[in-house]
This record gives structure tokens, sequence and C-alpha cells, in this order.
């Protein structure tokens, strides 16, 4: 049932992931991006974190998204146009991804045996076991955040309103 | 049944790749929004990774951290995108080949 799940939806972030990457307009790279955050919602299910499953609904695929199909459609931004676009970029950045790629693998796959499975009967943290660390330990931090959330708020208002108004 | 346990190197792998399908993004797209696009999948990939090890070790600090990255990705989306907005206010184009200035 987990490996039927994580491969079913896996299957959906990579081809979103990719689609992405293909379509030449936007708001089509948007949506794919709406798929790639809601198969991570389900996937973070399936690791037991239902308060970021949540968290990855609402404010990802929500908030965020929202906010860029907003803008999408708000500047009228049409189709990319193909230009040759930086030849250093692709000269030396495409080895350099397939490298970090590889690497990665390798020591992932190198260092499987120290890491163990995971199973759906593990048990799921609660948002009450979440919310008790956040609360007691991270309280300054949490309460950092939300200066900066108001920070953001004042900063697009300020960069995003038209000179002299 | 077999199939209830799968390594957890499979999610990590899948980060990986939606990291690197991320970096791939943020090289050949040309328009300024799918460039920042590129970016949101890239900090989805990372977290991905802190749900698996949190859940590896156990921690429920790993998944705060997530929740940390969630609020700091929402704040640079707000900015990113007034920038993006007051960029296009002064040149008409999105296109990243022509916005090669810091100065507006």
């Amino acid at each position: 049932m987990h490996l039927v799940l994580f491969i079913i939806f896996a299957g959906f972030c990579l081809a979103g992931a990719i689609n992405l990457l293909l379509q030449t307009h936007p708001i089509n790279s948007a949506l794919s991006l709406i798929v790639v955050m809601s198969s991570l919602a389900v996937l973070y299910l399936l690791l037991g974190a239902e308060f970021l499953a949540a968290a990855q609904v609402i404010v990802y695929a929500g908030a965020i998204m929202v906010l860029f199909t907003f803008v999408v459609m708000l500047l009228n931004v049409g189709t990319e146009e193909k230009t040759h676009g930086s030849r250093v970029a692709k000269a030396i950045g495409f080895p350099a991804v397939t490298v970090v790629l590889g690497v990665i693998s390798t020591v992932l796959l190198q260092t499987q045996k120290n890491l163990g499975g995971i199973g759906l009967s593990d048990g799921i943290t609660t948002t009450q076991d979440l919310s008790r660390v956040l609360f007691h330990e991270l309280l300054l931090p949490f309460e950092l955040t939300s200066v900066l959330i108001l920070i953001a708020i004042l900063g697009a208002v300020a960069l995003a309103q038209k000179e002299g108004a | 049944m077999p199939f209830d346990t799968i390594p957890s190197s499979w999610y990590l792998i899948l980060s990986a790749a939606l990291f690197t399908l991320g970096v791939v993004g943020f090289l050949i797209k040309r328009t300024l929004i799918t460039v920042f696009m590129s970016i949101e999948l890239m900090l989805n990939a990372v977290n991905l990774s802190f749900v698996t090890f949190a859940h590896e070790w156990h921690a429920v600090k790993g998944q705060i951290f997530v929740f940390f990255v969630m609020v700091v990705a929402a704040a640079e989306a707000a900015v990113g995108l007034a920038i993006i907005i007051s960029i296009f206010r002064s040149r008409a184009t999105l296109n990243v080949d022509q916005i090669d200035l810091m100065k507006l």
C-alpha cells in the first residue's frame, strides 16, 4: 500500500516538475507547480507529518501559488521567447547539475543500510506534539517570524506601489 | 504485507531529483516568474528531505524547521513578486536576458 502510494505520488511530483520545465507559458508552469506541491502534501502524510501536509496545501498550494497566478495575470505575461540563453549557464550548468545529482544519489545509496525503512504504521507526529515544542522551546523564533512577516508585508507594499503615490 | 515498508533513501532520492529539476529550471527558463517558481520547487525539495529525516530520527524539530521554511518562503514570495511587479513597471519586459542592470 505504502509502495503503491509512494510510486503514484512521486510520479506526479516528477511529472509536474518536468512539465514545469517544458511549458512555455508561465500559467501552465504555475499549474504544474501546484500539482507538485499537492503531491508533496500526500507524501508528507505518508511520512506521518499531518500538520505539515495541511500547511503545505494551505500555504504553498493555496496562498503562494494564488499570488503567483495573480501576478501572471496582472502582468499579462505572454509565452516565453526562445532566446539563445546564457551559453555559460548551459555549458557549465548542466554537467554540474548532473554531477550534483550523481553524487547525492551515490551517497544515499551507499548509506542506505544505515537509514531505516518507513512504514505506514510508524505513527504520526500529531499537531499536539508539534505545538508543544514550538510554543515551549522555540517560542522566541516563532515570535520573530511574525516580525519577519510584518516586515515582508511592508516591503511588498513599498516596492509594488506606484512612483510618487 | 511486504509493501508496507519502503527505504528512507527513496524519499531522499526523490528530493534530490526535485531539487535538480529546480536547478535546471533556474538555468533554462527565460521568464522571471518561472525562474522564481524554480526556486520554490527547490525549497519544496529541501522540505521533503527535512520531513524524511524528522521521521527517520523521530525528531519533531525537523518538522518545525519545515514550518519555518514555509514562513520564510511565504515572505520571500510576497517580496519577490513585488520586485517583479516593479521591474515590469520600469522595463515592460520579464525576459531575464533583457534585465541585466541593477539600476532601475
